[in-house]
């Protein structure tokens, strides 16, 4: 896959949807694209934390280790991007991230996506529209799951 | 040292000097006859003198017996000689001419030779000698002197030296010889011409040395200046990150400038002094002829002196000034050598001197130190009489381990260096089983104990020669010559004979197997490698084995066992699935993961004008590229990088790393590109100039399809350059073999790393952990195949560069302290040796150290006080004087100077 067809995907992604085509570019290139195996782990939960993934092709799991064993929290897909919490705000990784099928994935690294942000502020927005996006959506299910625990 | 050079030439030079002096004596009456003979040419084979006709004759090599006429009445023809006409004469005259002209010459190579032979035997000899006393400084001077003066002492200033020694005698003696024949024939005609000239010698005698004391004071000026100006050049390398980190270049700018504007000043006024001096000299040797012309002339003109003897006097002081003048300017000479001399060997006479004999070759380790370690009030002073060890008294069984603590000025570190006899004590004395460590000749220093400082030093060669260098001590087996290796070895030893030099054969093996506990140097590499464990750099040398390369033809064994292992890798890959994880060399596949240069040439260039770039103007390739027709692709190529990396690049902010992380292009050439860009748009990329096409062709070599992904390469354009390949590696092998080393399946490539040839291929980009994953497997493959002590000997070839600067400091350290275990000696003194590890290292060594050498002694000056638990015995040192000695136990606790350190950490 060359670069080209590299940003038409990422121009897909939300996060990057506004962005210039010259500045998507760029941040291919200076990503790597890193291809992993059904079951290989993209991230596992607890450890230190140094990359985000954007999902370019295949499926990948979220699963989070509980006291009773891991919980499949999520499933990505093609234009999800995940792992960038942990860049974000240097905890340790929040959840563990497998394969699920063939994965192809574009890594970017902290350095660079720190780099991306500072440099393109509008890049900076559109993270913050999704994080609140999720968090809308947690405190939708916290709601959810204590109306639950209620009845 | 003989402080009189010319008693030191005349002590080790006088049969030769002799030997010359007889062959220029010898070679005096060929040179006056081929003087003598140009004159019978013109006179009697031109001019015919003697000749009344065209027929009649005259002999040729006619001989008379000397004074035949005064003894017999008569002559006495000894030969009648050949009776010659005036033609043949001429010939024959001119032959002989011809034939003098030759023996003359080949006197005179012969001389020169000899002489050139003789000066450089001395000069060798002398730098020897240097050389020796150096190796005799005591430790602790060799610390206080700058080794670029030292260097250029021996290098530079005592060079001069070997040009004058040949000329050192003869000169005078043939010089004088003429000038008193001279003078003696001048005095002959008339005894008060004679006095005139001899005065106005004398004159010049008594006043030129006058003149000349401050052209030798300014010339021993000169010499120091010129030392210390290479001193501080340096310093200005070694101290190269000092002057970067306080901006302090200028001021050394400044310092430079004013020595050399010394320098200037002292060389000048030489020059000034030294063409007075000349002047006078020509002035006062033709105050002579005005003499004679004048007061002779008057003389003449009164009838008391012989016109003809006038004439004569005047002809035979034409032979005068020339050698006095000489002789001046050899006299000259002589002083100014004798100057470099004493300045040189001033500086190698420090105030103690280690006798030969301590460091005699013949000298036995004797047997193992036993008994006690005796240090009965021991006392150092430094320059300024501060004590930095203080009536030190202890007593310690060899065997036992001991440590010494302190803070930094408590003199441990001076202790350590006194105990392993580097430093000689003020006073008091140092013992081992009763005898004076003194006393004691470096033979058992040296092999029975082994020193570990902080600064530890290593040689520029490989890690295993630094490693056994504590094992050289003497040749112990000679070298196998072949005859012609004899003849030249026996003609070498002849000559070091000459020169007073040592016969040793560095050729020889000198490593003392024995002495590591090993028979040979198999064995012997177990033991290194059990030391490199112990200290924690066994790894550190795999790793350089890896990335090291080897000579395949040198060792075919570790070569076959390379790619053995290249195989089980592959076959290792597949059986895990992950074969994708690198990207083999397939002689008819396209590498997405290597540069298109490698890709060309499919090898590793083992010549900087095939490397990467370089391609692009390597007329071989360019020419080759042309034919081929591929040439202007990769124009192309080029010009689609430069496109993108201008738009890529262009918004981003200067110094932006990316610039340097990701740019085919630098930062600084971008707006070059971006202009040339302009151009290509403008008049087409075929009307851009030579150096412009150049600047886009060399973008294309160093791009990687996987990794950049500009797509670039498809499969038209990677089916051209495999085919390429092919005929690429033909023209190479034709042109310039050797240029690159290919890649070959079933082969070794003695260009590339360990590490490449088992790979074969390049990792692929993308794959996650790739290069984890495929690192572990190489490292299964090689321990299964039983390769690790291969990579080992291949890591042990690794140079460690100046001082060891190839190495990080902590290695140095480590290597320096398995050198000294790897002898095995009866006692190691480790002083502060492993300050630079963290504690967790330094605790880790010290143990596995200690466990090592349990039964056999070791003294060690600790960092941290706390470490001092797993010794028997701890001395707790403080200003130079002991304030504790006895156990951990017993001396550690609330109150007691051990345990304030330990508390202090």
């Amino acid at each position: 896959m060359s670069l080209d067809q590299e940003v038409e995907i990422l121009r897909q992604i939300p996060l990057f949807a506004n962005i210039d085509t010259a500045k998507l570019k760029l941040m291919c290139f200076a990503s790597q694209r890193l291809t992993f195996k059904p079951g290989e782990a993209l991230c596992r939960q607890g450890e230190p934390g140094d990359a985000a993934f954007v999902i370019v092709e295949g499926e990948a799991e979220v699963t989070v280790d509980t006291g009773g064993g891991p919980v499949k929290v999520a499933v990505l897909t093609r234009n999800d991007i995940v792992g960038e919490i942990a860049i974000l705000c240097d905890v340790p990784r929040t959840a563990t991230v497998t394969a699920g099928s063939e994965l192809v994935t574009l890594k970017v690294t902290k350095d660079l996506f720190f780099q991306l942000i500072t440099d393109f502020p509008e890049m900076g927005v559109e993270v913050m529209r999704v994080l609140a996006h999720r968090l809308e959506q947690t405190t939708a299910q916290l709601l959810e799951a204590r109306a639950a625990a209620g009845t | 040292m003989e402080p009189n050079l010319f008693k030191y030439i005349w002590r080790y030079s006088r049969r030769d000097q002799l030997g010359i002096l007889l062959l220029v004596l010898l070679s005096m009456p060929f040179y006056f006859i081929s003087l003598d003979l140009p004159k019978s040419i013109v006179n009697k084979g031109i001019q015919g003198e003697g000749f009344e006709g065209p027929a009649s004759t005259q002999p040729l090599m006619r001989f008379e017996l000397p004074y035949g006429e005064a003894l017999t009445g008569g002559p006495v023809v000894l030969f009648d000689g050949f009776d010659l006409q005036q033609s043949g004469l001429l010939l024959a005259l001119s032959f002989a001419f011809l034939g003098f002209v030759l023996v003359n010459g080949i006197f005179k190579f012969v001389i020169n030779t000899l002489k050139g032979r003789l000066g450089e035997r001395m000069l060798r000899r002398l730098r020897y000698a240097l050389s020796d006393r150096i190796l005799r400084f005591p430790a602790s001077y060799s610390r206080r002197i700058k080794q670029a003066e030292v260097a250029t002492m021996i290098k530079d200033e005592v060079e001069p030296l070997g040009g004058f020694i040949g000329d050192s005698f003869v000169t005078p003696a043939f010089l004088g010889g003429q000038a008193i024949t001279a003078m003696v024939f001048i005095m002959i005609q008339s005894v008060w011409l004679g006095l005139v000239a001899a005065a106005i010698v004398l004159v010049q005698a008594f006043l030129i040395p006058k003149l000349r004391k401050r052209i030798l004071q300014l010339g021993k000026e000169r010499q120091l200046t010129a030392r210390q100006l290479a001193g501080r050049v340096a310093e200005l390398v070694e101290g190269a990150v000092e002057i970067h980190a306080h901006d302090t270049s200028n001021l050394e700018r400044a310092d430079i400038s004013t020595r050399l504007g010394r320098i200037f000043d002292i060389r000048f006024e030489i020059f000034q002094r030294k063409f007075f001096v000349k002047f006078l000299n020509n002035f006062l040797a033709q105050l002579t002829p005005f003499v004679f012309y004048s007061v002779g002339g008057l003389l003449a003109i009164s009838g008391r002196l012989d016109i003809g003897a006038l004439v004569a006097v005047i002809a035979a002081y034409k032979d005068l000034p020339a050698p006095i003048k000489e002789l001046i300017d050899w006299d000259q000479q002589r002083l100014d050598v004798q100057i470099k001399y004493d300045q040189v060997i001033e500086q190698f006479q420090p105030p103690e001197i280690l006798d030969p004999a301590k460091q005699d070759i013949a000298a036995d380790p004797g047997p193992p130190l036993d008994g006690d370690l005796v240090c009965k009030t021991v006392t150092l002073l430094d320059d300024s009489n501060t004590k930095l060890v203080d009536s030190v008294s202890f007593k310690t069984p060899v065997t036992a381990h001991l440590a010494i603590v302190g803070n930094s000025s408590s003199g441990k570190d001076h202790l350590g260096l006194l105990l392993a006899n580097l430093t000689r004590p003020t006073s008091g004395s140092i013992s081992v089983g009763g005898r004076d460590i003194n006393n004691l000749p470096q033979a058992v220093t040296g092999r029975r104990v082994s020193y570990v400082g902080p600064d530890a030093y290593l040689f520029p060669t490989s890690v295993l020669e630094n490693l056994i260098y504590g094992l050289k001590h003497r040749p112990l087996r000679d070298a196998d010559h072949d005859a012609a290796g004899q003849k030249l070895r026996a003609r070498y030893v002849a000559e070091c004979r000459r020169s007073g030099n040592p016969t040793f054969d560095t050729a020889a093996d000198w490593v003392d197997y024995a002495a590591a506990g090993a028979a040979d140097m198999d064995s012997l590499q177990a033991h290194i490698v059990q030391t490199l464990a112990l200290v924690d750099m066994e790894e550190d040398v795999y790793q350089f084995g890896l990335t090291g390369s080897i000579d395949p033809q040198q060792r075919p064994a570790v070569a076959e066992g390379i790619l053995k292992a290249r195989a089980a890798l592959i076959e290792r890959l597949a059986k895990e699935g992950a074969r994708d994880l690198v990207v083999w060399f397939e002689p008819e596949q396209y590498n997405p993961n290597a540069t298109l240069a490698e890709n060309l040439l499919f090898g590793t260039p083992t010549k900087p004008a095939f490397k990467d770039e370089a391609l692009a103007e390597n007329p071989i390739i360019l020419k080759f590229l042309r034919e081929e027709g591929v040439s202007d692709n990769l124009l192309k190529m080029g010009e689609t990088i430069a496109r993108t990396m201008v738009e890529l690049f262009a918004d981003l902010p200067s110094g932006h790393p990316f610039f340097e992380q990701f740019g085919f292009i630098e930062e600084d050439e971008l707006p070059d590109f971006r202009a040339l860009l302009g151009r290509v748009d403008k008049t087409g990329i075929e009307a851009l100039s030579p150096g412009d096409q150049l600047k886009l062709r060399r973008l294309p070599f160093k791009y990687v399809e996987g990794r950049h992904r500009l797509g670039l390469i498809d499969e038209d354009q990677a089916a051209r350059i495999v085919s390429a390949r092919q005929r690429i590696a033909k023209l190479l092998e034709e042109s310039d073999p050797g240029a690159v080393e290919f890649y070959r399946p079933d082969s070794y490539n003695a260009a590339a790393s360990l590490q490449d040839n088992i790979l074969f291929g390049r990792l692929a980009y993308g794959r996650a952990r790739a290069e984890e994953i495929v690192g572990r497997m190489m490292t299964e493959v090689l321990e299964s195949l039983d390769l690790r002590q291969t990579v080992l000997a291949v890591g042990l070839d690794y140079q460690v560069g100046v001082a060891g600067r190839r190495l990080t400091g902590i290695q140095r350290q480590k290597l320096a302290v398995a050198r000294a275990l790897l002898k095995q000696p009866d006692l190691l003194i480790v002083n502060e040796a492993v300050a630079a590890m963290d504690s967790a290292s330094q605790q880790r060594i010290q143990e596995r150290v200690l466990e090592a050498r349990r039964g056999r002694g070791v003294i060690w000056t600790l960092h941290r006080p706390a470490a001092a638990a797993h010794f028997e015995r701890v001395l707790v040192m403080r200003s130079g004087r002991i304030v504790e000695q006895g156990t951990f136990k017993e001396l550690n606790g609330p109150g007691s100077a051990l345990g304030e350190l330990v508390a202090a950490g």
